[in-house]
């Protein structure tokens, strides 16, 4: 096995057992795990207490049917896999669960944890151009810091922020340099792989990914890069799974050159800055640096200009929007982005992600017509 | 002698929903600026300014009221609306659509022709507030980017924690500030603080009067049918910061009194058992939902969504503080905890035997919770309750037999525990 093989391989482990890393780092270390709910959070809270934070994405070909009593069948995909395991008790081990709530179904789901983990809501301002906002921003951070003492029982230090966000700032401009490397190598890090990366790092303590990823981009950096036969194209949307969705991207040659996921690099997307002011402020000046997300109010709506720059910048072929089925911000972007792609001749295709389905036949057929028409 | 000198609140009703919609025609023609507003956004501050206010929310319950809203919603599905969108959303971007083709080429699309929508004028700006809901960004977010004009968003972040942090409200008092600021630029010229002043008034004004008819259904038989809230709530909605909204609310609230003076009472003596309705209503069956509960002798005598627009503050606090709270204190913006609290509360007023949830498909906001809220508000009061499925204007989701066999199972509850008492 190759050393990229080796490091793929056991990115993709982690990223296929999030239980199993929460637990040996439990072993390792003797501290416990914080859940963080989609999709933004202060993040680097939770790193400096020494608590592992977990992303809660849903799981993949769950049938709902516990979570049928307390959500009717139009909520999010993901919120329903996740409804599904609470009531399995799947999330009992956390120390606690951070809650944003950047949409109505996550105000909602803010208050009806079906867990026995004690849950931390706080709210982010959607004004976000005002000074007032991140004002308020800080206030809400405070008390998911108080919150997060009292749950974990320990003291977050601002040396302890800083240096969390240094860490986090670090791993961010990794991804941001590992994206562009599987863009250039597309025959070494596939749709799978890409993926993997990416979905790891929510269950990794950051430097460690950080690590990871540095010697993945130096090892695959170290190879020619080849001619790619297939077709480039950006995806958007919250997340693109499971494997057998991606493997299609593969069997057609596909190659994921940038995207616009939630869960991939919307995450690493900004930074928080340096500057003379706390950590909490910066941290949340972040949020007002935020862009090209459906749940970051953006009344000019920079999202389709983003994706079209994200073409001209790596020579994709078209765009594909994987819509969560029944996640009203994204499906409220879609009709904009739609006449604009139209209108400037830029090639597209929606497709659905319902994390219930286990079969993607019609996706396929979708995604190979869509391929041979371009 | 004034045109509206003798009228009935139901004329009155009827006399002010028109002309607000011909203000906003004639504020166009004379160049005036239109702007398109969120049910619950305020509208203190373009009032101020002299701009025509239209609100799309009402104009879409009007069209689905009128069996129209399944032609606004194919244009809009055309455009790309998927389905699981806010079905008022999408019946305004379709008829958006349809004036802005209208606008371009000069000829008036056949599906707008054929239309039974009240007639208003396309937006020079539009205003939002997410104390609703979080789709209130994103369908504003979409006019504003589609129509290519300026939109003022005042936030109210979710309140997961009552009492509502002083934080919180000296945030959305500077989006207050920022929005003047934003309309002194839009408007070319400052804004006028002392106008401000009488409109802040004067709303104060509408809501005491909206807040005095609610108040009648505390009476046993109650003069008031709860779903009258329904129909005159157009008029709290949109046309709360000028005197219309007083002047109905006022005639029909006296007239109410009259009624409970010579025991005249909604249902005759027909009223046996009452209800709390929770949600939007289903506007292209409101007569049909109406109707049902009205054969068994059921009245409606609460209910949280007209209450939204109880929006009492102290008009004189400059700080604005007070007005941030009244608008941010929606009860879909607030936990769990305290939207049972608002919800009984209002059961306790209207003297209800059970409640009816509405489970509404375009509303995630108000549909989300409702197991947890029936099961909180169940539990302290003991309460029968019963919930069916429906959409405020997307006619195809509700059925009928569903809903007339949910709220017969609940008189049935009702009645089984009155005679039990």
């Amino acid at each position: 096995m190759s050393k990229v093989e080796a490091i793929l391989s056991q990115l993709k482990d982690i990223a296929a057992n999030p239980k199993k890393a929460m637990d040996d780092y439990k072993a390792e270390t003797g501290k416990g795990a914080v859940g963080v709910m989609p999709i933004y959070a202060p993040e680097e809270m939770i790193h400096a207490t020494g608590y592992l934070p977990m992303g809660i994405w849903g799981a993949q070909g769950k049938t709902i049917s516990k979570a049928r009593t307390y959500l009717p069948p139009f909520a999010c995909s993901i919120m329903q896999q996740v409804m599904e395991l609470q009531c399995e008790g799947a999330y009992d081990d956390l120390a606690a669960v951070l809650f944003s709530v950047p949409c109505d179904t996550l105000k909602c789901l803010s208050q009806k944890w079906k867990g026995t983990s004690p849950v931390i809501v706080f709210t982010h301002p959607q004004n976000r151009g005002l000074e007032a906002a991140n004002t308020f921003l800080v206030k809400e951070y405070e008390l998911v810091k108080a919150q997060l003492e009292h749950y974990l029982g320990v003291k977050i230090t601002n040396a302890d922020l800083e240096r969390s966000i240094a860490i986090y700032n670090e791993n961010r401009a990794v991804m941001r340099e590992f994206v562009k490397v599987a863009a250039d190598y597309p025959q070494v890090i596939d749709a799978v792989s890409r993926h993997a990366v990416f979905k790891a790092r929510q269950f990794m303590l950051k430097e460690k990914h950080t690590e990871l990823v540095k010697e993945l981009i130096a090892e695959v950096k170290a190879m020619p890069v080849q001619p790619w036969t297939g077709k480039k194209v950006i995806v958007a949307g919250i997340l693109l799974e499971p494997n057998e969705l991606l493997d299609i991207f593969n069997e057609f040659g596909l190659a994921i050159v940038d995207d616009d996921l939630a869960q991939e690099s919307r995450q690493i997307r900004v930074d928080v800055l340096d500057g003379e002011e706390g950590p909490l402020y910066r941290m949340a000046k972040a949020w007002q640096q935020m862009y090209g997300c459906s749940v970051a109010t953006d009344t000019k709506k920079g999202r389709g200009k983003m994706l079209m720059n994200k073409m001209a910048q790596t020579g994709a072929d078209a765009v594909i929007i994987a819509q969560m089925k029944f996640c009203d911000p994204e499906e409220w972007d879609y009709p904009v982005l739609y006449r604009e792609f139209e209108e400037r001749g830029v090639k597209n295709l929606m497709i659905e992600v319902d994390q219930e389905v286990t079969s993607f036949e019609q996706v396929k057929t979708r995604l190979q017509s869509f391929v041979e028409m371009m | 002698m004034s045109l509206t000198q003798g009228m009935k609140a139901k004329q009155l009703l009827g006399y002010y929903q028109n002309k607000a919609d011909q203000d906003a025609r004639e504020a166009k023609e004379r160049g005036g600026l239109v702007c398109w507003s969120a049910s619950v956004a305020p509208p203190e501050f373009c009032v101020t300014m002299g701009i025509a206010m239209v609100y799309p929310e009402t104009h879409a319950a009007g069209i689905g009221a009128r069996k129209g809203a399944m032609d606004m919603l194919d244009v809009a599905e055309r455009k790309g609306y998927n389905i699981d969108c806010c079905s008022y959303g999408r019946v305004n971007m379709g008829y958006m659509e349809c004036l802005k083709e209208a606008a371009i080429t000069g000829v008036k699309p056949e599906v707008l022709v054929n239309s039974p929508a009240a007639d208003v004028p396309l937006p020079d700006l539009v205003i939002t507030c997410n104390n609703i809901c979080n789709t209130l960004l994103k369908w504003y977010e979409n006019l504003a980017v589609e129509l290519d004009i300026p939109c003022i968003v005042i936030d109210v972040p979710f309140n997961h924690t009552m009492p509502i942090p002083e934080y919180a409200k000296a945030y959305i008092a500077d989006e207050f500030r920022n929005a003047i600021s934003q309309l002194e630029v839009i408007c070319g010229r400052p804004f006028d603080w002392k106008k401000f002043q009488e409109v802040k008034a004067q709303t104060q004004r509408s809501v005491y009067q909206w807040n005095r008819i609610a108040d009648f259904t505390k009476y046993k038989p109650s003069p008031l049918n709860g779903f009258d809230l329904f129909n005159y709530m157009a008029l709290i909605v949109a046309c709360r910061s000028l005197d219309y909204a007083e002047i109905t609310f006022k005639a029909f609230a006296d007239e109410l009194e009259e009624n409970l003076k010579a025991g005249i009472y909604a249902f005759k003596g027909a009223e046996k058992t009452r209800v709390q309705w929770e949600g939007i209503a289903v506007w292209p069956h409101l007569g049909h939902t109406f109707k049902s509960l009205k054969n068994m002798g059921t009245i409606m005598t609460g209910s949280a969504y007209p209450a939204i627009w109880d929006l009492t503050y102290d008009a004189n606090d400059e700080s604005l503080h007070s007005m941030a709270e009244a608008y941010t204190r929606t009860y879909i913006n607030t936990c769990l905890s305290n939207k049972a609290a608002v919800l009984m509360d209002i059961m306790e007023h209207g003297k209800v035997d059970g409640v009816i949830y509405h489970l509404n498909r375009s509303c995630k906001l108000m549909s989300f919770l409702n197991v947890e809220t029936a099961e909180v508000i169940k539990e302290k009061n003991g309460l029968p309750y019963v919930s069916f499925d429906g959409d405020q204007t997307d006619p195809r989701v509700f059925s009928p037999a569903q809903y007339d066999t949910r709220v017969q199972a609940l008189v049935e509850m009702m009645e089984a525990n009155m005679a039990a008492e």
